[in-house]
């Protein structure tokens, strides 16, 4: 399995404290990757520089083959590579089929003229979006609250918004930073089916989550991330029995 | 009478576009300009220099639009890091700058004379009568134009960007959306839309100084809009209207209380406003045609 995602020796300080110090990492393609650590490891420094949030201070990311380091956000959305926030975040005012457009890439009434002028290619590709935008909510049982202002769902709703407009894009990946956080176990179950189904259709993955069962059936392999570095990589019971991970969550015996 | 209605509608369409400029930028893509009054001035002197100087009236007006998008990219560019009140702020400065410039620099601007004998369009042709009922209809058109323009926008997908991008820009450039094109243009063609605003004021006047671009103009703009409904092209067009008439009828209401002086009058119109813009705020501060969240199209 050739790797999507491949982070090297990344570093980023916050006013002198190291955040990341030197993150290796690979996320072989069409896999659900779990990336696991204690909180402040830096699994969410990572993603915000993966994703085109921070600039690194040094080391590269590459996707897909290509160097992506530092680059805006919006072309990295262009390129395939999507990311989802661990805090459920939207725009208040629109509703949920606006979150799930607003992601359609490649839109050309986007443009300032286009706009204006309206003109028939802008008005099939709304038609097109619409559609995978309605099979979108369909799929995630947001259908009937496709109307409301995002403001006005439910917590397990919004992380559904999250992975819907992910999807909307076309993404090749998509990075999630805990995207059962706060949810109820039903829907945890769901959301995983989710994830499944995505992998199933060809989407590489990878999640940052704290719950280990849910990591244990979803995620293989699981990389596991510690004071700013990646600690080690495989299966799930292979990372579990791992002295030094056991170490980085408990402490270490003296 | 009738030609004081005539211009107090005329005034209420330059005010509609002006409100429509700042709704496509502070409804639409939540940069807050406090500079309208600058754009508003700019476009007043560009049109009446470039009439001045012998051209046609095509030309000069073409000229406020040129201007204002330079100044709108000029603006943009120098606030691209800003938000929120650090933009506002910036902005104000703008327009002070430009009343500035207008006030100092006589060789271009003839200082605090102003300029007169500005061209009016078919003034000798049609009577003094005749031109006001033409340039209300020249206005009207305009502002109908423009409106049309911003509404098509507001639902396009660019609407939407552009909402996005006032709610989260963040987010918005996570969503694949480049955000600082969709500030330049927004900025740009709002700033050009007060332009414009300007070169229609500058021939209807004939008469510009520094002292028709005051800051307060664009105070009373807020107020329309907020007014009319931030975020809706047809609640600030008629936001617009709605504070022209307001201060129009501030002038009567003023003028019924005894025992004032005409400097106490011109005060008490003041509070009025500011009294006007505190109870459109508490009663109902979505406006009177609030932001709609369009429904979605159904899909077999």
């Amino acid at each position: 399995m050739s790797a999507l995602l491949h982070v090297a020796g990344i570093a980023r300080s916050f006013y002198g404290v190291a955040a990341l110090r030197g993150v290796d990492l690979a996320v072989p393609a069409g896999t659900i990757t779990g990336l696991i650590g204690p909180n402040g490891a830096g699994k969410s420094t990572l993603f915000n520089v993966v994703s085109g949030l921070y600039r690194p201070d040094a080391g590269s990311v590459a996707f897909a083959g290509r160097d992506i380091t530092g680059l805006r956000p919006d072309l990295l959305a262009a390129a395939g590579l999507v990311r989802t926030f661990q805090l459920a975040r939207g725009f208040p005012k629109m509703s949920v089929f606006q979150h799930l457009m607003l992601y359609g890439p490649r839109q050309a009434g986007e443009g300032l003229l286009a706009g204006l002028l309206g003109g028939t290619a802008a008005r099939r590709r709304e038609a097109e979006l619409a559609e995978r935008a309605w099979g979108i909510a369909r799929r995630l049982r947001l259908d009937h609250v496709i109307d409301n202002p995002v403001t006005a769902l439910s917590g397990g709703q919004k992380k559904l918004v999250e992975i819907g407009r992910a999807l909307m894009a076309e993404p090749r990946m998509i990075l999630l930073d805990e995207p059962m956080a706060g949810v109820n176990p039903t829907l945890t179950g769901e959301i995983a089916d989710h994830l499944r189904a995505l992998q199933a259709d060809g989407i590489t993955i990878c999640l940052i989550e704290h719950d280990m069962a849910l990591i244990g059936r979803l995620c293989d392999p699981v990389i596991v991330m510690a004071e700013g570095r990646s600690l080690t990589t495989g299966a799930f019971a292979e990372v579990a029995a791992d002295l030094r991970v056991q170490e980085a969550y408990l402490g270490r015996r003296h | 009478m009738l030609s004081y209605i005539l211009f107090t509608l005329t005034l209420g369409g330059i005010y509609a576009l002006l409100s429509l400029s700042l709704n496509l930028i502070w409804g639409g893509a939540g940069m807050v300009n406090l500079g309208l009054a600058g754009f508003f001035a700019v476009g007043a002197y560009a049109s009446a220099l470039v009439t001045g100087a012998g051209a046609p009236l095509v030309i000069g007006w073409g000229a406020a639009i040129v201007v204002g998008l330079a100044a709108g990219l000029l603006v943009t560019f120098c606030t691209l890091r800003l938000r929120d009140d650090y933009l506002a702020i910036v902005t104000l400065g703008f327009a002070e700058v430009v009343r500035l410039v207008a006030l100092n620099e006589r060789w271009l601007t003839r200082g605090a004379d102003g300029i007169s004998g500005i061209q009016a369009p078919l003034k000798a042709e049609l009577g003094t009568a005749g031109f006001n009922l033409f340039y209300l209809g020249l206005v009207a058109a305009v502002v109908a134009v423009v409106w049309f323009g911003l509404r098509r926008l507001d639902l396009s997908p660019y609407g939407r960007a552009l909402r996005a991008i006032r709610e989260d820009q963040e987010l918005a450039s996570f969503a694949g959306k480049r955000v600082l094109r969709f500030k330049f243009e927004a900025f740009a063609l709002s700033a050009a839309i007060a332009a414009l605003a300007g070169a229609l004021y500058a021939h209807y006047a004939s008469y510009v100084s520094p002292d028709h671009f005051q800051p307060l103009i664009t105070i009373y703009i807020f107020l329309g809009v907020t007014a009319g409904g931030v975020g809706r092209p047809l609640g600030a067009l008629i936001g617009g209207y709605a504070v022209v008439a307001f201060l129009e009828a501030t002038r009567f209401m003023a003028a019924l209380m005894p025992g004032l002086s005409p400097l106490q009058h011109a005060a008490l119109r003041e509070i009025m406003v500011g009294l006007a813009l505190i109870l459109v705020l508490h009663l109902r501060p979505q406006g009177l045609l609030p932001e709609r969240i369009p429904p979605a199209p159904r899909v077999p």
